[in-house]
Order: C-alpha cells, then sequence, then structure tokens
C-alpha cells in the first residue's frame, strides 16, 4: 500500500525492479527487424482496437458547465449524441426529441479528468512483486521498451481512477529508474481483454526522460555511468548524438538496420513523439531545455517539477507544461523545495499547469489537488477561476499529449468524454455521478451494475462494492 | 522586515517558555469535537494553557485578549491519529530519517521521545494548517516489535513530547510475518515467546534463553502485558484480526488497538464485541496487498455503524509529512454520505474521529482533543469549514499559547512569487 508506493518510480525506484536485474550489462538497444526499406512508413505496431461502446442521445440539463477550456455556463445544457458532443450552451439550447434527458440541478458538468502521469497497469495493484513492470532498470537509456507491453489490463486501479476520479483517458509511462525510460502509452479508461483494446486511437506516443536523483542513484550504485548528475546529462547527449546518425541514415534513401530505441528517439528528432520529462529542480529542467535545443526536439511537459515556480517564465517562455502534484514535498532532497503554491505561480506568470498523479489513490481525487493548490494561490493573492481550474485537469492534459482535438474540453464534435459531478468539484464532498466515454456510460453511483469490476477482483471480498 | 520580525519571534518562542495568557475567541462557529453539533456565535475562553469554557452563553471574561472569529470556524485542533512526526526531515536521506531502529539490536526497549525534533519543517508545516497533536510511532524493521511511541504537541518550543512511552507498536500481517521469518505462524510464536520473556524477567527467571528480548525489551514489553501501555497493532486483513482477537483472550489484560484495519469492515461485529478500537486508513480502496483485498472508503462508516470506536490515521501514508490531509480525509469521508450505497461519516463525527476519539484511543481524552472546559487549550480557529479544501487555519493555539504559523514554504513562496530576479539575485531577497 502506501508504504510501498512510496518506493514508486517517482520517489525512489521500486527496489524489486533493482532486486531483479542482473549484474549484467542490459543492452544498449535491441535490434528488431534487421533491415528496412528506406523511408518506408512501417504500419504502426500493436494498433489500437478500442471501440466506443454504444451510448445513448442524452443531454444534460440545468446544470453548472464548466468546459475545461475556462468557460463557465450556469443553468446549462450538454447534449451528446453519436459518441461525440453535439452542443453545449445555456437553458435555451435545443434538446431533441427522443433525447434521454438528466436533471443536472445542483450539479456540474466537467470534460472528462485526464491523468497525464499515471502507473496503473505497469505498476498495478495488488502492488507484489511479480507486478512490478514499470521500469526496465537494466540500463540508463531503454527508449527500446514500450509502456503498453508492460499493462496489465486488468489493475482495479483503473475502476477506481474512474468511478471515484472521473478519469477518462490516461498516459500511462514507464518509471524513473533510466534517463530514457521508454515509450508512453495513452489509455481510454476502460477495460478491455487487451492493452491495445485500451488504446486512446490516434494519440501520439511520448519517451518517458527523468532527470536527477533517480538515475543516478540506480546506476551510480551499480557502478555504472551515469552516477551523477553530469554523468545523466552525458549520457543524454551521448545518445541524442547517436539517435542524429540514426535519422540521417534513415533519411538517406539507404538501406538501414531497424533499432527500435533509435526508431523511438528519431521519432522525437521528427517531432512524432513528445518529451514527458520527469524533473525535480529549476535548474536542471533548464539544462534540459538547453539539451532539447542542442538537438532540436521539443520537451512537452515537465513532470513533478515542485521546483517550477522558481523558472515559471523560462518554462512559459519556452511553451513547456508543469505536471505537478498540489503539496508533496520533503519525501527526497530534490523535493525539498517543492511549495503548495507552485501551481499558482506558474498560471499567474502564464505558464502552463497540469495536475497529476503519479498515485493510484491521488489519481482518485486530481479536482481535490487542484483545488488545494487554486486555494493556496488565492491565499497569496492570485485568483485562478474554478473554470480556469478545471483545465489543469483536462484540456492542459490533452494538449500535452497531442489528444486536444479529440477530447479535454466539451466543444462539439469531441469524443463525449464527460463528468457528472454530484456537486461543485473542487468542493472535498463532492463525487462523480455520472461518466461517459465517447458517449458511453461507464459510470453511473446510482446502478451498481454500470461499475467495471476486473477480472482480479471477481470472487473476492469486496467484488462490485463501492470502494 | 516583516520575516526578520517572524524568524526573531520563533526564535524567541524557542529559547523562553511563553506564559498562557487569558483569550477569548468570540463570533465563531464552535465545534467542541466530541461529535456534538458545531455552535453559532459560540464563545471559547482558554486560561493558564486550558479551556475554561466553551459554548454558547460564555461570559468573556474581564482583561481576556480577544479574538474576532465571526464568520470563521472555531474547533480543536486536528489530532493526527497515526503519524511519524518529527522522526524525518527529508525521507530519502538517511541521516534525517529516524523512523526505524531496527539495526539497534533492541526492538521493544526503542523509545522514538528523543528522536522527535521539533525543530524538523513538518512541525511548522503541519502547525500551521491546525494540526496540534499528533500519534508518532516508530517503523518496525527486525521484530514485530517496534518500539514505543510517543504522543507529541506540534508548538513552536523546545519540547515536543507530550507523553513519552504513551505505547508500543506491533506489525503484524504481512509486515509481521515478513520481520520474523516470513510466515504469520511466526508472528504469533514470536508474540507469545516474547510475553512470556517478559513475564520471567518479571519473576526474576530472566534466563533469555530464545535470545528474543533483552532486558530492556523485556521491561517495555512488561507494561503492555500489565496493562499499563497500550499496544498498537498494524493489521490489514480480516484473518489477522480474527486471530487478534483470539490471542487478546489469552491476554486480556492487554490493551489492543488496531491500526491500518482495512478490511475491519468484515470483521467489524468481533471488532465491537473485543472492544477493540482502531486507527483507520481513510481513503484505502484498493487490493494494494492480498490482506487489503477487500478495501473501501466505506470501512470506517461500517465500523462505526457496528459500534466500534474509529479514528482516523494514516499509517505509511506520507506519515512524516503530510499531517495535513487529515482533514482532507476526514471530509471525504463524509462526502460518501451522498454516494448511493456507501457509507460515511456525518460531519460532525468525522470531526470527532480527527479530534476527541484518538485522544480517547490513546487514553489521552481526559487532558486533550475537545474544547471541553479543563481540557489543553489547543484551539484553531479556520476561514471556513475546516474539512473543505479551500480552508486555512488562521490562529493556531497549543496548551493556550498561539503559534508562529510561518514555515520555510511561506518563504520560499514570497521569494519567487515574481519568478524573475530584481536588482540583485534571489539570494538576496528574503
Amino acid at each position: 500500500m502506501a508504504k510501498f508506493n512510496a518506493l514508486r518510480s517517482a520517489y525512489l525506484v521500486l527496489p524489486l525492479a533493482l532486486m531483479a536485474c542482473s549484474n549484467a550489462e542490459g543492452p544498449k538497444t535491441v535490434s528488431a527487424a534487421p533491415v528496412a526499406k528506406p523511408l518506408e512508413k512501417a504500419p504502426v505496431p500493436f494498433p489500437s482496437t478500442y471501440k466506443a461502446y454504444p451510448g445513448v442521445a442524452t443531454a444534460i440539463r440545468n446544470v453548472t458547465i464548466y468546459d475545461g477550456e475556462g468557460g463557465k455556463i450556469e443553468n446549462g445544457v450538454v447534449f451528446i449524441s453519436g459518441g461525440k458532443i453535439s452542443s453545449v450552451g445555456g437553458p435555451d439550447t435545443v434538446i431533441p426529441s427522443g433525447t434521454a434527458v438528466v436533471d443536472g440541478a445542483g450539479k456540474f458538468v466537467t470534460p472528462g479528468i485526464i491523468d497525464i502521469h499515471s502507473h496503473l497497469g505497469d505498476y498495478p495493484t495488488p502492488s507484489v512483486e511479480a507486478h512490478s513492470d514499470g521500469n526496465e532498470a537494466t540500463s540508463p537509456t531503454t527508449p527500446e521498451v514500450w509502456a503498453e507491453h508492460s499493462v496489465w489490463p486488468q489493475d482495479p486501479g483503473f475502476s477506481r481512477a474512474l468511478t471515484n476520479g472521473g478519469i477518462t483517458a490516461l498516459q500511462i509511462l514507464p518509471g524513473s529508474a533510466n534517463l530514457m525510460g521508454g515509450r508512453s502509452v495513452v489509455l481510454k479508461n476502460v477495460y478491455a481483454r487487451t492493452v491495445q483494446g485500451m488504446k486512446f486511437p490516434g494519440a501520439p506516443y511520448g519517451l518517458k526522460m527523468a532527470c536527477g536523483e533517480n538515475p543516478k542513484r540506480v546506476y551510480g550504485s551499480k557502478g555504472r555511468m551515469p552516477s551523477t548528475r553530469m554523468g545523466n546529462i552525458a549520457v543524454n547527449r551521448q545518445t541524442w548524438i547517436k539517435a542524429q546518425d540514426y535519422k540521417k541514415k534513415r533519411d538517406s534513401g539507404k538501406e538501414y538496420t531497424r533499432d527500435l530505441g533509435l526508431e523511438t528517439l528519431a521519432g522525437v528528432l521528427d517531432g512524432d513523439i513528445s518529451i514527458q520529462n520527469h524533473c525535480y529542480r529549476a535548474d536542471e529542467m533548464a539544462l534540459v531545455l538547453d539539451m532539447a535545443k542542442e538537438f532540436g526536439y521539443k520537451i512537452s511537459t515537465f513532470h513533478h517539477a515542485v521546483e517550477s515556480y522558481k523558472i515559471a517564465d523560462l518554462l512559459r517562455d519556452n511553451g513547456v507544461c508543469s505536471a505537478v502534484w498540489a503539496d508533496w514535498w520533503g519525501f527526497k532532497m530534490e523535493a525539498y523545495d517543492a511549495i503548495p503554491e507552485n501551481a499558482a505561480i506558474l498560471q499567474n506568470a502564464g505558464a502552463c499547469v497540469i495536475i497529476h498523479s503519479d498515485d493510484e489513490n491521488q489519481i482518485q481525487r486530481l479536482n481535490q489537488e487542484a483545488a488545494k493548490a487554486q486555494a493556496d494561490g488565492r491565499r497569496m493573492g492570485i485568483n485562478i477561476s474554478d473554470a480556469e481550474v478545471i483545465k489543469w485537469l483536462t484540456y492542459n492534459p490533452a494538449k500535452a499529449l497531442g489528444i486536444s482535438d479529440k477530447t479535454g474540453s466539451l466543444k462539439p464534435g469531441k469524443m463525449a468524454d464527460l463528468v457528472l459531478w454530484n456537486g461543485n468539484p473542487l468542493s472535498v464532498y463532492t463525487r462523480p455521478d455520472k461518466v461517459w466515454i465517447d458517449g458511453a456510460l461507464m459510470f453511473d453511483a446510482s446502478n451498481p451494475k454500470i461499475r467495471p469490476v476486473s477480472d482480479f477482483e471477481l470472487g473476492q471480498p469486496g467484488e462490485g462494492d463501492v470502494k | 522586515m516583516r520575516h526578520f520580525l517572524y524568524a526573531a519571534a520563533a526564535l524567541a518562542a524557542f529559547a523562553m517558555p511563553v506564559s498562557a495568557e487569558t483569550i477569548a475567541i468570540t463570533g465563531g462557529r464552535v465545534v467542541i469535537g466530541d461529535g456534538s453539533a458545531p455552535i453559532e456565535g459560540g464563545t471559547v475562553v482558554v486560561r493558564d494553557g486550558v479551556v475554561v469554557a466553551a459554548g454558547a452563553g460564555v461570559s468573556v471574561p474581564s482583561g481576556a485578549r480577544r479574538i474576532d472569529a465571526s464568520g470563521k470556524w472555531v474547533t480543536p485542533g486536528v489530532f493526527a491519529g497515526f503519524t511519524r512526526l518529527g522522526l524525518a526531515e527529508v525521507d530519502a536521506v538517511n541521516g534525517t530519517n529516524d523512523k526505524s531502529g531496527g539495526r539497534s539490536g533492541f526492538s521493544a526497549a526503542i523509545d522514538v521521545a528523543p528522536a522527535i525534533d521539533p525543530f524538523r519543517s513538518p512541525f511548522a508545516v503541519n502547525r500551521s494548517a491546525g494540526v496540534t497533536r499528533a500519534v508518532v510511532a516508530p517503523e518496525g524493521a527486525a521484530s514485530i516489535f517496534a518500539g514505543q511511541g510517543a504522543i507529541a504537541d506540534l508548538g513552536a518550543d523546545s519540547n515536543p513530547v507530550t507523553k513519552a512511552r504513551a505505547f508500543q507498536f506491533a506489525e503484524f500481517g504481512e509486515d509481521g510475518a515478513d520481520a520474523v521469518g516470513g510466515s504469520r505462524a511466526g508472528t504469533h510464536l514470536h508474540f507469545r515467546a516474547m510475553l512470556r520473556e517478559a513475564q520471567d524477567y518479571a519473576a526474576g527467571r530472566g534466563t533469555f534463553d530464545d535470545d528474543l528480548l533483552k532486558a530492556e525489551d523485556a521491561k517495555a514489553l512488561l507494561s503492555v502485558l500489565r496493562g499499563e501501555t497500550r499496544l498498537l497493532i498494524h493489521v490489514e486483513g480480516a484473518n489477522d484480526m480474527l486471530r487478534l482477537i483470539e490471542l487478546k483472550r489469552d491476554f486480556p489484560s492487554i490493551k489492543m488497538v488496531f491500526v491500518g484495519v482495512s478490511e475491519g469492515w468484515r470483521v467489524a461485529p468481533q471488532l465491537a464485541q473485543a472492544g477493540i478500537p482502531v486507527i483507520a486508513s481513510a481513503l484505502n480502496d484498493l487490493p494494494a496487498t492480498f490482506e487489503m483485498l477487500g478495501a473501501t472508503q466505506s470501512n470506517i462508516g461500517r465500523m462505526k455503524d457496528a459500534g466500534v470506536q474509529v479514528a482516523i490515521g494514516m499509517i505509511n501514508d506520507r506519515d512524516s509529512h503530510q499531517l495535513r490531509y487529515t482533514t482532507q480525509y476526514a471530509g471525504n469521508i463524509v462526502s460518501l454520505e451522498r454516494v448511493p450505497g456507501a457509507t460515511g461519516l456525518t460531519w460532525d463525527e468525522a470531526f470527532a474521529a480527527i479530534s476527541s476519539v484518538p485522544a480517547d484511543i490513546m487514553g489521552v481524552g481526559d487532558r486533550l482533543g475537545s474544547l471541553k472546559a479543563g481540557k489543553a487549550a489547543d484551539v484553531v480557529v479556520w476561514d471556513g469549514d475546516p474539512l473543505e479544501l479551500s480552508t486555512a487555519a488562521t490562529t493556531v493555539i497549543i496548551d493556550g499559547v498561539e503559534q508562529p504559523l510561518g514555515n520555510r514554504q511561506n518563504r520560499l513562496r514570497d521569494r519567487y512569487a515574481r519568478p524573475t530576479e530584481g536588482d540583485l539575485p534571489k539570494a538576496y531577497d528574503r
């Protein structure tokens, strides 16, 4: 449980992963299909097989709406049909006949909550050693691994994130033992028999990178590079040089040998794969920004980023988001200067803010974490509207993941991913009442049958309980 | 300058005991903390470090310093039910982490009191969030018995310990089994054998042929055996709790308190019948281990309904740093009252679960945990509902002394409120 979580990737790196790794040096990269034809556009392997479940045209009326892009409508109407948002507006919004109508009096609607930093599935519960699949801690750079190949679709954590947290989409990342931890995957929070059945159709891939304490401790303790922060940067730069070389070969028009890791890194240099960079300290983020400039890639988001408030201007100017907790602090040295006003100071400077969890418990209340961060800002004189705060949980993470054209706000034509809350989502007393994903009702607090129960929990004590 | 004054005041507070004054807090919504409903427009009077009176129609003594709490809430300070407060500054920096004394060679004898450091930053951070008292326990390691914990206050002074050796802490279930050879069979055997050794020690037959205990450990366990010291046991699974209830029948004088208790709802009638109070983790709802398969946030409400005495604690859940989550956790338990099929607590019950109930369970309810006359004056004024996310403490009083509310995080906030440098580097800005 939580004690164990404290050794999760973000914190300290799972010790089990360390125990599991041999003394032998892991291969730097794994060769796959040896020869590729030049400039060949290979089909994406492990393609998404996600299909939206059937929904009925539904209108929620008489409800307070936060649209996810900073807008608020009182006494409004949200109308969804065909799995999409059809219209969002005031009380006069037309509701076609034959539409199921939900009375939203006293309730609130937001876009589905998106967690940009989760390890559900790759560090699932029960948190047993056999389930420790988040860190390929055998080499400091493992861009060749893909988080989706570790995701256990039966993790009970997906259901809690849905029913208590209103999570409709989430990015599953490899852990932070490695400088380059591997590809992330974006999932729809819908149980499926296979991970392919959960993959968010059309979502770009991300590459998890990590700076700071974790990589240097994990590899330094094995007597190998990197053992210092300067070693971290050096190994990264050497690896990017190889990636540039690979990209040149790939683009040369001649035959070349495929390399899974370099393929991912070249994808970053192409701008097709986003960088999701675990980094705590302000000074390190600044170095990483310069490294990205040296090699010509773009960082989407610094994750954890507890010192972002010290360089809010720099992050704004570089267009990089900070995915932060409300108030985690003190668990490790690089988290020592964390302050609860981090999000508010960033917002005030015009930088992009995302509230993330990195935790199977707090993913169930990202709305509450955002509310705390908002209140801490208000007390220092930074007033951020409720509607703007909801953006931290919806549109901003969607944008940072490259899926904001599909989800993350209540705009007509987007996926009907939304949460009906039984009160103001920024109150501690509020919980999801209903959650729709692609227009299908996937959770209904009043109907025990509309509540997912993973295979693992079937036939166990508390099966189907309210949790 | 303001900060300089704050720092000077804090130093002064550490240097000398501040004499407790007479304070009247007027006009607020007063929560006594015993589960009773809030009182509108109540008055709280404290003098010489204790509560004189709290409620409606309380007269303000002449000469009392008044604190206007109009539009605010006034409550007893939060009594954090299970923590490692003051035992770590940075968890992952070993030199600052005193949670476990397992490699000392001792077990039950370990006493955390001298390791509780009130100058560590979690004191100031959590004090400013309205936490005034905490149960502070050692972490387990080499034995099922982790050592003796304390009740601490979060006052800005050099004496953090309210009551040393207030309880013994033990690990059962998976963690306990791991400590004693890998099987739950071992935990029960160790429990019985160690208590027998303690009895032998008391009878002057301290041969210690099993080498489980040192003399100091035996002394500490003896007070547990005699019921003089409570035994807090970390246990999560239903079967482990049932077997402990059986064990208690063989040691009827031991005052057991269960901690964690994720599956408590499954054995709630048995817990109630055995009269074992619990300090429960509020929001565990995942099968994090196989002993937590039945975990649900409705656990606390269901146990309460079955007649179990339930306080909220946060074992192994950021328990050295984030005591300030206690109010949020209590608020979440209240939220369950509006979730179909879920069981929570009423607001009044929830606040009692973070004030009077943990004090009662720890045997210090006669002195701590509520605003009843005669109790230590731990009083917090809040700018709203204390369980709500947007609320902050505006005044914190511990033992009748108004506390400074600044901390290191505030200083960083103020330095970087505007991130860019001014005429000098940030290092000059304070």
